[in-house]
């Protein structure tokens, strides 16, 4: 549906989640009743609409340790080790739901249901740029510092936002990922 | 001379914005912007730019600036304290600089300069977001601003302040989870966080009551009222995060969003709910009052 919406004048962003688009409009130029009108229309014509070819992106993982705070209370809360909770983590295909919170966070589906682990009870103030977290059934990955209560297993190396050029489409809503562990001694 | 401005202190909180980056949210990277685009908008107006020209936008204390070659500039927003006067064009000469201290007013005051700057663009947009990096950081002593050439017009020969008070309540309409709350937002007054940024304007007072429904994360807009589990009510600002899991009563006006970028810490604000022709009307208002100028 994005496509009919995302040429008209005076609509600021449209930012897809799991179940629902958010439409931004600028009042200025556009009625609510104009856009709602723009709105049941691009519905009615979204199964034409071809979708962007989904990517199969290699996201390399430092589990455990500095990198990972929280790996070994995820592997005790589900009584396994540490190396288990790897395996798991790596062995699964995510798929993007979509991306957004702070600058990029891509919002993934595919977590193994033997990993389902609740957020931090208490959120971290900082949690560093690159690290690869699960909370309840989610996994995602923080492309930069910030705040955040999901359960941090390991750091990518990878930048998933780079704040001096363009967002680089690194993930798009769709495309596929896989996190692939980086082994000791590895550059 | 090199047509620049130099910066000799950088204040509190000093950033270069314009009206913000539009487009990219889906990729989580909210408009920023300035906070007060209503006294951006009319400084630029002032001096002949083009409204979306990037300024300067001074947090609470101000800073200290030079200019290397004659300007025209207007210093709009709240009073800060320098030595010409507010929503008036005026002409510097090379070398003269302008100074601003600690806010009389409220949180916010611009410098809009003849020409606007010309800083290098971030995805469309030479506004500065603090909490990602997008489009730089706050200015610092030696920084040099080069200016550029988005004159549109003459400068205004008339002083011309806003027929607007920060102090009336923040209108807002229904929220998209309205119906899971009371009346409790718009019981009594909230006091305005020390915590409060460009991201998010904190509240403090009585808690709103929790609802206990589970909410699936969605896109959230400027404006929005979150009410978290603690009951304390967070206004997302210009910097807000792009999708968001708590519930939200309500949403401020688009015609009152330059009066959350005047509020301060300490300050106290009540809500005020309104339909959306209502809303509609009050932004005809401001945008006819910019149009006048």
């Amino acid at each position: 549906m994005t496509a009919v919406l995302a040429g008209a004048r005076g609509i600021l962003n449209l930012h897809p989640a799991f179940a629902s688009v958010l439409v931004e409009l600028d009042p200025r130029r556009h009625t609510h009743a104009e856009i709602e009108k723009l709105v049941r229309l691009s519905v009615e014509h979204a199964p034409e609409e071809e979708l962007p070819a989904s990517r199969l992106v290699e996201i390399p993982v430092r589990y455990g340790g500095e990198f990972g705070p929280d790996l070994d209370d995820v592997a005790r809360y589900h009584d396994l080790t540490p190396r288990r909770i790897v395996e798991l983590h790596a062995s699964a295909e995510y798929e993007v739901s979509f991306v957004g919170f702070a600058t990029c966070f891509p919002y993934l589906a595919g977590l193994r249901a033997e990993l389902a682990t609740p957020r931090l009870a208490a959120p971290r103030k900082h949690v560093a740029a690159g690290s690869v977290a699960i909370a309840g059934s989610q996994a995602g990955v923080y492309p930069l510092a910030s705040p955040g209560g999901w359960r941090v297993i390991g750091r990518t190396p990878l930048r998933l936002f780079d704040p001096v050029g363009e967002p680089p489409p690194v993930l798009r809503m769709g495309d596929r990922v896989r996190f692939v562990p980086i082994e000791e001694g590895e550059c | 001379m090199l047509n620049q401005i130099r910066v000799l202190e950088g204040g509190a909180q000093t950033t270069v914005q314009d009206l913000g980056r539009f487009g990219w949210a889906h990729f989580g990277v909210s408009a920023s912007g300035a906070a007060d685009a209503l006294a951006l908008r009319a400084g630029n107006l002032l001096v002949g730019n083009a409204e979306n020209a990037a300024a300067l936008e001074m947090t609470l204390v101000g800073g200290a600036f030079e200019f290397e070659d004659d300007a025209v500039i207007a210093l709009t927003g709240s009073d800060f304290g320098a030595w010409l006067p507010l929503w008036t064009p005026v002409a510097v000469k090379a070398g003269g600089a302008i100074r601003c201290g600690p806010t009389r007013s409220g949180a916010r005051c611009y410098l809009c300069v003849r020409g606007g700057l010309a800083v290098p663009r971030t995805m469309g947009s030479a506004s500065t977001h603090l909490a990602t990096g997008v489009g730089g950081r706050a200015l610092r002593r030696g920084d040099l601003l080069p200016i550029g050439d988005a004159v549109v017009r003459q400068p205004r020969r008339a002083a011309a302040s806003p027929p607007f008070s920060r102090a009336e309540a923040l209108r807002v309409t229904r929220g998209p989870q309205a119906e899971w709350f009371g009346e409790e937002l718009y019981r009594g007054t909230w006091t305005v966080s020390e915590e409060s940024n460009r991201m998010g304007i904190r509240l403090r007072g009585e808690p709103i009551p929790s609802p206990a429904v589970h909410m699936l994360t969605e896109g959230v807009a400027l404006g929005a009222v979150q009410a978290p589990p603690d009951g304390q009510p967070i206004i997302l600002f210009v910097e807000h995060q792009t999708t968001g899991g708590y519930p939200k009563p309500a949403n401020v006006i688009s015609a009152d969003f330059w009066r959350l970028g005047q509020l301060r810490p300490r300050d106290q604000v009540a809500f005020e709910s309104v339909t959306i022709e209502q809303a509609l009307g009050a932004l005809r208002a401001a945008e006819e009052w910019l149009y006048s100028l």
